[in-house]
């Protein structure tokens, strides 16, 4: 680089010579390098801050332009991993005790309609009720000229059904996928399952709610995503529901019954193998309810649960228990049942007008007396029997885990009068559900606790409420064991399950008041075997006659007796019980006094 | 050496930037992967339910009551009762073959015939 001198000789001479000042060339030249540097370096730095901003124009143009997109673009999560969630159906399954599928979820299509997009509504009505044979061709042609731009045509579709709508081949006719519920058991259990139907629906999917039942008691848990999908286990076997649903229709048939009922429940843990209620229904296709009539008389209604009737000589048992429990009697006390009975202005008779003369406590439940059940309840007076009763459960609607449950609320007097507690001492003047009797009969065969029943299915025995000493219960045992050896109830006797129980016929009250003649319930209520009881079962039949003999017979002796016996020899076996001989009594011990 | 350290750096640097990128882009493939498994997982599921319900239909009470019937001459099978339990004593197990007894060396016990052995297969008593 050539620099230029500050002082260049020349010109320092030539000013010299002309007297001027050298110094002043010298700070002129200095100016100058000192321009061109500042030049040069403010050249560079032009240089660098454009660099620089060209640096900061793309960063701020890169976010700028990550913003817009992130702004324009549909929200999504990052993702740095796949979930392994499982992909589940809209509501779980409902199963038997042993894992058997009773409802699950099937995939299907709706068809719907979109008028405005549809080329020949006249030939789509036409076809379309050619298909379905409950849809009318006028109806569907109306609707598709009319102002309607959307609708429903089927909730639920078959593959051949689809297929041939799709043959009809209009692009007005549309599928939307969704889910139903499925009971491919058809009518069995149908009272527990209830139904399910569709709620919110859209053209993709549609919502499945339960609408009576155990589909409808435990709604929101089987549509909870957080149970996976786990299937309810309900306390019910499928095997023994099927064999008691055949029984008790051949029962009902054979007995000329409009109705019938059974209960089926583990005495230890409460729950309930098998509940039968008919005339049943068939919950994939539930029919409407009553507008008119009596609501007991639709196949909807659920007579083991809701149907609240009095069950007559069934709570004698009950009374005698109570009094022995009390101490008020035992076994052997004898009681005048001959006497003429009269509490608040009313006599009290026996069946047909009968007098058994002097019983034992024994005695009077095997014969079934009123009058000395009615004696007993007068000793145990108004206030005790009440407590007793509400101990039992059956003053509260069972806690039965089916919407109708609720439904089936006792039915008992406002004033609890001497005259109540002894109609009530034989089953009258009270009413229960089938449901309530088996509960408080497991009471008595587990040996004095009372214990909730469920139709869920339970690990273990709960701990329930005691409501009677041990030796009660098994007093009380061995009186129902001797109604079927030697009472009522001789056609309950299956060889090899010592069946103990107790029979009740009740007139059936009529709507207006007052008592039918001529219509019964006929209860059998039974334990198996009565000296270990496992089970008990409760079979009840109304209006039944059974007209083998002379005149029609309607106890329930000859009624619901030997169906219940048919059902426990049918049942039994499947429920693993083996036929074994009953242990004789203990030869030289009698109770002589209490 | 100060370029090589620049030079190595930058190098290093393509070279984790090249390494990120594939392995974000291998995640992205596996992650797409893992969702087709899942629908096939979702639709296998689908099917399984179909099948089961289907199980379950075919194997309803009514349904196995009336095959029973129909093919009763073939079967014979009843419904299950209590005269129907039994004991292990009541079944007939067949009998154990004993092996027949072979004497070989048999002991002369009476003395009766002169010290001359019972022979096998004869019997000699008197």
């Amino acid at each position: 680089m050539i620099r230029t001198p500050l002082r260049p000789l020349a010109r320092i001479l030539e000013a010299r010579a002309s007297g001027e000042n050298p110094d002043a060339i010298e700070r002129e030249n200095l100016r100058i390098r000192h321009e061109q540097m500042r030049d040069a370096s403010r050249g560079r730095a032009e240089g660098r801050l454009l660099i620089l901003s060209v640096i900061f124009f793309c960063a701020f143009g890169v976010i700028g332009a990550r913003m817009g997109v992130l702004a324009a673009t549909e929200p999504a999560e990052p993702r740095a991993a796949s979930t392994g969630s499982a992909i589940l159906a809209q509501r779980a399954d409902i199963t038997d005790r042993h894992g058997r599928v009773l409802a699950t979820n099937f995939e299907t299509h709706s068809l719907y309609a979109q008028p405005l997009q549809m080329i020949d509504k006249e030939r789509v009505a036409a076809e379309l009720a050619a298909i379905f044979p409950d849809l009318k061709q006028e109806k569907l042609l109306k609707d598709f000229t009319g102002k309607r731009k959307f609708l429903w045509i089927k909730k639920k579709l078959s593959p051949e059904q689809k297929q041939a709508v799709h043959n009809i081949g209009d692009p007005g006719l549309l599928f939307g996928p969704r889910e139903m519920r499925l009971y491919p058991n058809g009518k069995l259990a149908a009272h527990v399952m209830g139904g399910a139907s569709f709620g919110r629906e859209g053209v993709h999917a549609a919502e499945v709610i339960g609408v009576a039942g155990v589909e409808k008691y435990y709604d929101d848990v089987l549509r909870d995503p957080a149970r996976q999908g786990a299937p309810l286990a309900l306390s019910l076997d499928l095997t023994v529901q099927a064999a008691a649903e055949r029984v008790l229709y051949g029962g009902m048939k054979l007995m000329n019954a409009k109705g019938a009922a059974s209960v089926l429940m583990d005495v230890h843990t409460g729950e309930i193998i098998s509940i039968v209620s008919l005339p049943d229904f068939d919950p994939n296709a539930r029919p409407s309810p009553l507008t008119e009539g009596d609501a007991s008389d639709s196949p909807l209604f659920n007579r083991a649960v809701q149907g609240v009737y009095e069950l007559g000589s069934v709570y004698k048992i009950f009374t005698a228990a109570q009094a022995m429990d009390l101490n008020l009697v035992n076994n052997q006390t004898m009681i005048d049942t001959g006497k003429a009975l009269r509490v608040g202005g009313f006599n009290i008779g026996e069946f047909q007008k009968k007098n058994y003369g002097v019983l034992s406590v024994e005695d009077i439940i095997v014969k079934s007396s009123n009058r000395g059940t009615g004696r007993m309840a007068l000793q145990i007076g108004v206030k005790r029997q009440k407590e007793f009763m509400k101990a039992m459960g059956f003053m509260d609607y069972t806690p039965l885990e089916i919407v109708e449950a609720k439904g089936g609320k006792p039915l008992y007097p406002e004033r609890w009068t001497d005259l109540s507690a002894v109609t009530i001492s034989y089953g009258h003047g009270i009413s229960n559900s089938p449901v309530h009797l088996a509960a408080g009969y497991a009471a008595l065969a587990n040996g004095g606790t009372y214990i909730e029943p469920t139709i869920i299915k339970r690990t273990g025995a709960p701990e329930g409420t005691r409501v009677m000493r041990e030796d009660t219960a098994r007093y009380a045992r061995q009186m129902l064991r001797k109604v079927v050896t030697d009472g009522t109830a001789s056609f309950g006797e299956v060889q090899g399950y010592a069946v103990g129980g107790k029979t009740g016929t009740a007139d059936k009250p009529k709507p207006r008041g007052g008592y039918y003649d001529d219509k019964v319930i006929a209860t059998f209520a039974s334990l198996l075997p009565a000296h270990n009881p496992k089970y008990v079962l409760v079979v009840t039949l109304d209006e039944p006659t059974e007209t083998s003999g002379k005149k029609p017979r309607r106890t329930a002796g000859w009624t619901a007796v030997p169906v219940a016996a048919e059902m426990i020899g049918r049942v039994a076996p499947l429920l693993g019980l083996r036929p074994e001989i009953e242990p004789g009594e203990l030869a030289g011990i009698t109770l002589t006094s209490n | 050496m100060r370029s090589l350290l620049y030079i190595v750096t930058a190098l290093a640097v393509i070279g984790l930037a090249f390494w990120a990128y594939r392995e974000n882009y291998q995640t992205q493939a596996e992650i797409a992967k893992t969702e087709q498994i899942n629908r096939e997982i979702g639709q296998a599921r689908a099917r399984l339910t179909v099948l089961r319900a289907e199980w379950a239909y075919l194997n309803r009470p009514d349904r196995l009551r009336d095959l029973t019937d129909v093919n009763f001459e073939r079967l014979g099978l009843l419904p299950l009762r209590p005269e129907q339990f039994g004991k292990v004593d009541q079944v007939a197990f067949p009998q154990p073959i004993e092996p027949e007894l072979i004497i070989n060396n048999p002991v002369d016990v009476f003395g009766m015939n002169g010290g001359e052995a019972v022979t096998r297969g004869d019997s000699t008593f008197p």
